[in-house]
């Protein structure tokens, strides 16, 4: 079967683009979250397709790996907005600048 | 082809909504629907455990984590704040050379020939066993992490009284 | 016509997964009827009544279904309408399914080609289900935050949080099975239970794992939020929970949701601990008994007394929730949580490590 890789990994890229630009568009620090993992996502598409070219297993086990911190990341991630909100009430992230000068 | 360009469309039409939409609900539902296309191309790829993974891990317990937090917090559409247009001058501009530079690197490559694959490439065996030999350093590594996240999530969620 | 197989395979699965949830329905109703020492539903009749009883069908399967799809369906008007009408899908649509990956016979010999009874042919089935238990949730938060009210949002919370946590102890259990087969595949599983153990024992699930029968049955009526682990919707509680601000043909998916589940949770029971479409000492020629004898059976008729005990089976497990519904007293939301994570998770954990420390040491190491 004929897969195109290449289209895959340009695919990967676009979602990082998009990724990339909702971190720094966006207020809300659960979207900026939820950006991360969109670019997350991409990166493991990234590892699969490559794995998948080079025939090796490697890819996938990254991939396993970079799941499972992605998980770790975002509980405590949460943890801390949910630490933010019970002091500051807001989930905004240009309302929380009182550790800039 | 078919497939790639339906995949394609659909995970770039959610990843939008995920990073426009004022709703972080449907910001969140966006994402499921971006990350069961994630799981799609996994499974076009022969991954097939990854594929499974991506399902329980992500779709299945990440973002109901994020709905759960939107929920308790109960947050309402985000209210756009007027001005920062040079912001969002420049984040669309960087994204979009992001985006284009590496979409083109990835398209430009030489294709390699075609590797044969193993017959059980991407089964759970084949995963399994470099997990747990060549792997296992980091294996071990990531469950002491997942238990600091769960000490840490939950002694930073805890409402002190 | 390979994909005439598929089809007409995904076909027999949706159509086993309707009908069962259907019968239920009339089983609950009657069923619970019976425990609670009343008649239960016998009013409704075609014809004025030909029969001195009335089992209640023409109520169960024709005026209900016929009054739930034609009420007024009221949506609140603070509520996010979309959000509102996707709901009672996210909570049907992975049950659906999650039928697919269950195998509901051994193989179809037609024509020269021997077609496995099992919609979807999956290498990891048991992670398949496992992933589609992940994706109820959605309809239970998305049906509890869409609502707007406060009766649902806290039903919702408490039901989602009550499955997240089950989820774990059921996936746990899930894993010392797979420990103890060696295989992710339901098919496979399945058929490895046709063995004999010394010679006259069949191999079922329930023998080599049994705290994990236990543990994934009080997991799956916790996951299917039936009681008495119906919190999130208790009635006495909570009106509906997150199931408050429904009304018509969306209430009625949000029950059909609630009956699959019941069918799924006794199927993957009898799939995985009591044989599933095995009947002892029945091969794929006839019977084989343990003293010698046995006598050949056509292999027509072998496959449909293979389905016909998957069925069988189905119903039995269905019939032994219904039946645990109506005897237990409801748990409160700590009971049932601390049940979760401080009881349930510590035994499926020893479990898991005691089933390998077993498998290594009866099997050897093989790599």
């Amino acid at each position: 079967m004929n897969v195109p890789v290449d289209n895959y990994l340009a695919l990967a890229a676009v979602l990082f683009a998009i990724g990339t630009f909702g971190v720094l568009l966006r207020r809300n620090v659960i979207v900026i979250l939820m950006s991360i993992e969109l670019m997350l996502n991409a990166v493991n598409v990234t590892f699969v397709a490559l794995a998948f070219r080079a025939g090796t297993i490697d890819g996938q086990v990254i991939v396993f790996f970079v799941m499972t911190v992605a998980a770790a990341e975002v509980a405590v991630g949460l943890a801390i907005i949910l630490a933010n909100f019970a002091q500051r009430r807001t989930v905004y992230v240009d309302e929380v600048g009182l550790l800039r000068w | 082809m078919i497939l790639f360009w339906i995949v394609a469309i659909i995970s770039v039409a959610s990843a939008l909504t995920v990073v426009l939409h004022r709703n972080p609900v449907y910001s969140a539902l966006a994402l499921v629907v971006a990350l069961f296309q994630v799981a799609v191309v996994f499974v076009v790829m022969q991954a097939h455990l990854i594929a499974l993974l991506q399902v329980i891990v992500y779709a299945g317990a990440i973002v109901v984590l994020f709905l759960f937090v939107i929920m308790l917090l109960s947050l309402e559409p985000d209210v756009p704040r007027p001005g920062r247009y040079g912001m969002r001058a420049g984040a669309i501009t960087l994204a979009a050379f992001l985006g284009i530079e590496l979409a083109a690197a990835a398209l430009a490559s030489q294709p390699s020939p075609d590797t044969l694959l193993p017959p059980d490439y991407g089964s759970t065996k084949q995963v399994a066993e470099r997990l747990f030999t060549t792997h296992l350093l980091p294996f071990e590594l990531t469950s002491v992490l997942l238990l600091a996240a769960v000490i840490g999530a939950v002694v930073l969620a805890r409402r002190r009284a | 016509m390979d994909v005439i197989i598929v089809v007409a395979k995904a076909l027999v699965a949706l159509v086993i997964c309707l009908q069962v949830t259907v019968l239920l329905l009339w089983v609950e109703r009657k069923g619970s009827a019976l425990i609670q020492d009343r008649v239960g539903a016998n009013r409704a009749n075609l014809f004025g009544g030909l029969l001195p009883f009335n089992l209640g069908i023409v109520n169960t399967f024709i005026a209900d279904p016929v009054k739930l799809f034609h009420k007024e369906d009221i949506v609140p008007a603070e509520a996010d309408q979309f959000l509102h009408w996707l709901a009672p899908w996210l909570a049907v649509f992975p049950l659906f399914l999650t039928f697919a990956v269950i195998p509901f016979g051994d193989v179809l010999v037609l024509g020269g080609r021997e077609i496995n009874l099992q919609a979807v042919e999956l290498g990891g089935g048991l992670l398949f289900v496992l992933a589609m238990v992940s994706l109820g949730v959605y309809g239970v938060i998305v049906g509890g935050w869409a609502s707007n009210s406060r009766y649902a949002l806290l039903g919702g919370v408490r039901g989602s949080a009550q499955m997240v946590s089950y989820e774990v102890g059921m996936g746990l259990a899930l894993v010392s099975v797979a420990l103890t087969y060696g295989t992710l595949d339901l098919q496979t599983i399945n058929r490895e239970q046709g063995a004999l153990m010394w010679g006259f024992l069949p191999a079922w699930g329930v023998f080599y794992q049994p705290i994990a029968f236990v543990l994934f049955f009080i997991a799956g009526m916790a996951e299917s939020k039936r009681a008495p682990f119906d919190l999130p919707e208790a009635e006495s509680e909570l009106v509906a929970g997150f199931q408050t601000e429904y009304s018509g043909s969306k209430m009625s998916m949000f029950m059909m949701a609630d009956f699959i589940e019941v069918a799924i949770v006794a199927a993957l029971v009898t799939t995985l601990f009591f044989g599933g479409w095995q009947i002892p000492y029945l091969q794929r020629d006839g019977f084989h008994f343990p003293g010698g004898f046995g006598f050949a059976v056509p292999s027509l008729a072998v496959t449909v007394l293979q389905i016909v005990s998957f069925l069988v089976k189905l119903f039995v497990f269905c019939w032994f929730q219904i039946l645990i519904r109506w005897s237990l007293p409801r748990l409160r939301y700590d009971q049932l949580m601390s049940l979760g994570w401080k009881r349930l998770l510590p035994v499926a954990l020893a479990n898991v490590v005691v089933t390998a420390v077993l498998v290594l040491a009866l099997e050897g190491w093989t790599t």
